[in-house]
């Protein structure tokens, strides 16, 4: 379908259903019980895990296939966010005029950071990218505060010109009157699931993109990446400039990056300019490697998995503790409640960081390795080995 | 190339029964009886508390925390009701708000302003908050704010000292407890007048975003006000740990005060710093070197150690004030955690209460309505002395103290000492002063989401 072969044509389906299902996948639990805790199916966080998931999907297209590892992107996010932001306050808050030109000033971006960056490789380029990252990130803190509005973050204010503004235009980021942040909440018994507009709209993006990321993994362009992470100096030796190659994936990657960037302001009107600081970029890092590097699906599978962390573990504070163990005699409420306290709350990222040395170190390949050990362990079928690294069966060019 | 089997048929069967299944939740749809976001109806109502519990000012928010569990025990009837029995509004009978026991929910801003609206909206999303208080910093303040306005629901701020928060970034959801950089201004200006004599040089290092801009720009004014002179204002950058390179030109400029618009680490790396070179031994233009710190914390005191001995700055409260709010609210404090309360700490204490104590008069959790019960609201026994809520910017009117460095410290957390409590009059402004936006800020109209 779409010129994807089956198994391809099954990976989008499976995205596009996990997309489609979100809201009912990532509520298992009902709303009043304890486990309530651990659903993650609200807007917000669904909105961020798609997003990330396109900011992730963009990354891998650079470091996954070229293996050049920037350690900047975030700042193409942060573009992203401004121009979706500026646009809100000088039109509307029709989202369809940020986005392309959050597309297309990253492209501008990532084209000149990509142009200066990638005239050295390795451990060099990657302190290129995070050089112009921080530059950005302080560029939009302080010095260019009359365009990013600093610390502070940009935001739309009522004496804003916004010149297309209608009298009955809604007040909020919308698609010709669809308003992002509406959803229909569907009560199933004890179960509840929501239905976010913004959510569905970005949902919808990912698919486009996440195909776009499946044509260019397939195709020849994607196979020159792949020789250049493989063996740049036989690419040189064989006649053939592996710059364009690089400069061009550096390029689609930021605008993956504007993308993402600008739906988060898409969802959420405000950009700030933490958004480019270098821990955002290392952050994409850290989902991409967690997810599985190289894999189509890998890194949408890092993005949820972070974001969840994140947003889930870090509330889960003593009180929540106590009520989960206060069947327990006390001292052993207590006990219990000492062993999990540092893992949790305020410890989020110590969780995080155990999981991602286990993962580093018992699944180089991230998460998709488990999942084909997995599926290697319950199925008799001798699998192909590394099924992404080798050439797919292509129709003869003269056909 | 895979065959696939698209038929007519088979296309508009898929077709319809998507339709149907996307068509159905519709019918379901609950929601619309509420008359604003999240109404509790059960037999509780959750507050949000947004603190950074990780990142710099980790240890300020853990602080806030601590505060805000220590106020929804007093709501609820639990403890000794702290500042409570000495609160002069009498609405909360200690048996939670409005009938409805009090629950809390909690989570991290990380001081980033993405991270603390997106744990915003997972609390008003997923938990079901009436309110969200706490924070750190004012850019986070001021994105949170925002967010509360848009979701419809009130914004009680945290540790917020910009002049942006009620200035021009003011919302009809949003409401300040703690002081502002202005105040901090014309609270220290008449005293480094008194010690230091109105023929002074001054030379500003400033950290370069929005607080410290607000903060310069507020404490040159005043200062300048009664006769000093500015000599240089150098901006730096906010990642800066070694300030060695912007106090090595001070020595030369002429100036005869130093004055550290920074907050947090910046400053105390700056105050170390300015130690090391020996400023404070120096003699210029006939007079000793001087430094001055605009905004202090107990948190930054600790950890300037020795170097704030005799430094100058101000804040909004202090756990060794002697009245029957602070003593109230500290033994309460003390007796549950073991060490004094820190200036974060109670003001978002005074806000849980502020809050509970306005739904209460209000009667309802409606934004609105505890908008509106708020405004103008005159009250004292939190610790402050007789405050006002003004109407007009959502900020709270107090006294401002003036506190140095202490010279013998007695315990690790008797690290300033009081010098001088301001009247609320000599730092009370104009709602369109122009720092506050002048009379291009406006609240809006409040918003109850729904």
């Amino acid at each position: 379908m779409l010129g994807l072969n089956k198994k391809d044509t099954s990976l989008l389906l499976i995205v596009a259903g996990l997309a489609l299902f979100a809201p009912f996948l990532l509520n298992p639990f009902p709303a009043d019980s304890g486990l309530a805790q651990f659903n993650a199916g609200y807007p917000d966080l669904m909105q961020r895990f798609v997003i990330f998931g396109i900011f992730a999907i963009g990354f891998n297209i650079l470091f996954g296939l070229t293996g050049y590892l920037s350690f900047g992107h975030a700042a193409f996010l942060g573009v992203g966010s401004y121009c979706v932001v500026w646009m809100y306050k000088l039109v509307d808050y029709n989202v369809i005029w940020g986005l392309p030109l959050a597309i297309v000033v990253s492209a501008l971006f990532s084209l000149l950071i990509g142009f200066v960056s990638l005239r050295r490789s390795g451990i060099y380029f990657s302190i290129l990218t995070l050089a112009f990252a921080q530059m950005s990130f302080n560029l939009a803190y302080s010095v260019l505060t009359p365009i990013t509005n600093g610390e502070t973050g940009l935001q739309v204010y009522s004496n804003d010109p916004q010149v297309l503004l209608g009298a009955t235009e809604p007040n909020a980021p919308h698609l010709f009157g669809i308003v992002m942040n509406q959803s229909k909440t569907l009560s199933m018994g004890a179960w509840e699931f929501t239905f976010n507009n913004g959510y569905y709209f970005c949902a919808v993006i990912l698919m486009v993109v996440f195909y776009l990321a499946i044509r260019i993994f397939r195709s020849p362009f994607g196979m020159m990446l792949r020789a250049v992470k493989t063996n740049q100096t036989r690419m040189n030796y064989t006649g053939l400039s592996p710059r364009p190659y690089t400069l061009a994936a550096f390029v689609i990657s930021g605008m993956y990056a504007g993308l993402a960037g600008g739906l988060m302001a898409a969802m959420d009107p405000l950009a700030g300019a933490e958004r480019m600081q270098w821990t955002a970029s290392g952050e994409v890092v850290l989902m991409t490697i967690l997810g599985g590097a190289g894999t189509l699906l890998g890194p949408v599978l890092g993005a949820g998995f972070i974001k969840y962390f994140e947003n889930i573990f870090s509330k889960i504070n003593d009180g929540v503790l106590h009520s989960w163990f206060s069947f327990l005699p006390d001292g052993m409420e207590n006990l219990l409640v000492g062993i999990v306290h540092p893992f949790v709350g305020k410890g989020w990222h110590l969780t995080l960081g155990l999981l991602f040395m286990a993962v580093v170190i018992f699944l180089p390949g991230g998460l998709m390795e488990g999942g084909e050990r997995l599926k290697k362990r319950f199925s008799k079928t001798p699998e192909v080995k590394d099924p992404e690294h080798r050439p797919e069966d292509k129709p003869h060019v003269a056909e | 190339m895979s065959k696939s089997t698209l038929t007519r048929r088979g296309v508009l069967k898929t077709g319809a029964v998507a339709g149907a299944t996307l068509a159905t939740p519709t019918i379901f749809t609950a929601g619309s009886a509420a008359a604003y976001t999240n109404e509790p109806t059960g037999s509780t109502v959750k507050f949000g508390f947004n603190v950074p519990q990780t990142g710099p000012y980790a240890e300020e928010g853990l602080d806030e925390l601590r505060a805000q569990e220590l106020a929804i025990e007093h709501i609820n009837g639990m403890g000794d009701g702290g500042a409570l029995n000495t609160f002069t509004s009498k609405a909360l009978g200690g048996d939670g708000v409005l009938g409805k026991k009090v629950e809390f929910v909690t989570g991290d801003t990380q001081t980033k302003s993405d991270a603390a609206r997106a744990s915003a909206k997972s609390m008003i999303e997923k938990d079901g908050v009436v309110m969200i208080n706490g924070g750190s910093s004012s850019g986070v303040a001021i994105a949170v704010q925002g967010l509360c306005q848009e979701a419809g629901i009130i914004f009680m701020a945290g540790l917020t000292h910009s002049n942006d928060t009620t200035g021009k970034d003011r919302k009809a959801n949003g409401f300040r407890h703690f002081f502002n950089a202005y105040m901090s201004a014309a609270a220290l200006a008449p005293v480094l007048n008194k010690e230091y004599g109105s023929d002074r040089r001054a030379y500003h290092l400033t950290a370069d975003y929005t607080w410290g801009w607000s903060q310069q720009e507020s404490i040159a004014a005043a200062t300048e006000a009664m006769g000093w002179q500015t000599v240089n204002n150098v901006l730096t950058p906010l990642a800066a740990t070694d300030f060695s390179s912007y106090i090595a030109p001070v020595l030369n400029s002429g100036a005869d005060v130093l004055v550290l618009n920074h907050y947090g680490g910046n400053m105390v790396n700056s105050l170390t710093n300015a130690i090391q070179f020996g400023l404070r031994d120096k003699q210029v233009n006939g007079k000793n070197f001087e430094i001055v710190v605009p905004l202090y914390s107990e948190l930054m005191a600790a950890g300037a150690g020795e170097n704030i001995k005799g430094v100058y700055g101000s804040m909004n409260w202090n756990w060794q004030l002697t009245d029957e709010g602070t003593k109230a609210f500290v033994q309460s404090f003390g007796q549950k955690y073991g060490r004094p309360p820190s200036n974060s700490a109670q003001t978002c204490y005074a806000q849980t209460i502020l809050y509970a104590d306005a739904a209460a008069r209000a009667g309802s959790f409606n934004p609105c309505a505890i908008a509106e019960a708020l405004e103008g609201f005159e009250f004292d026994g939190l610790g402050n002395g007789p405050t006002l809520y003004r109407a007009d910017d959502h900020q709270c009117f107090k006294d401002v103290l003036v506190m140095k460095g202490r010279d013998n410290p007695t315990s690790q957390y008797d690290t300033l000492e009081l010098v001088e409590k301001t009247p609320v009059a000599q730092v009370t402004y104009d709602a369109n002063h122009a720092m506050f936006g002048g009379d291009a800020a406006t609240l809006g109209t409040c918003n109850a989401g729904a």
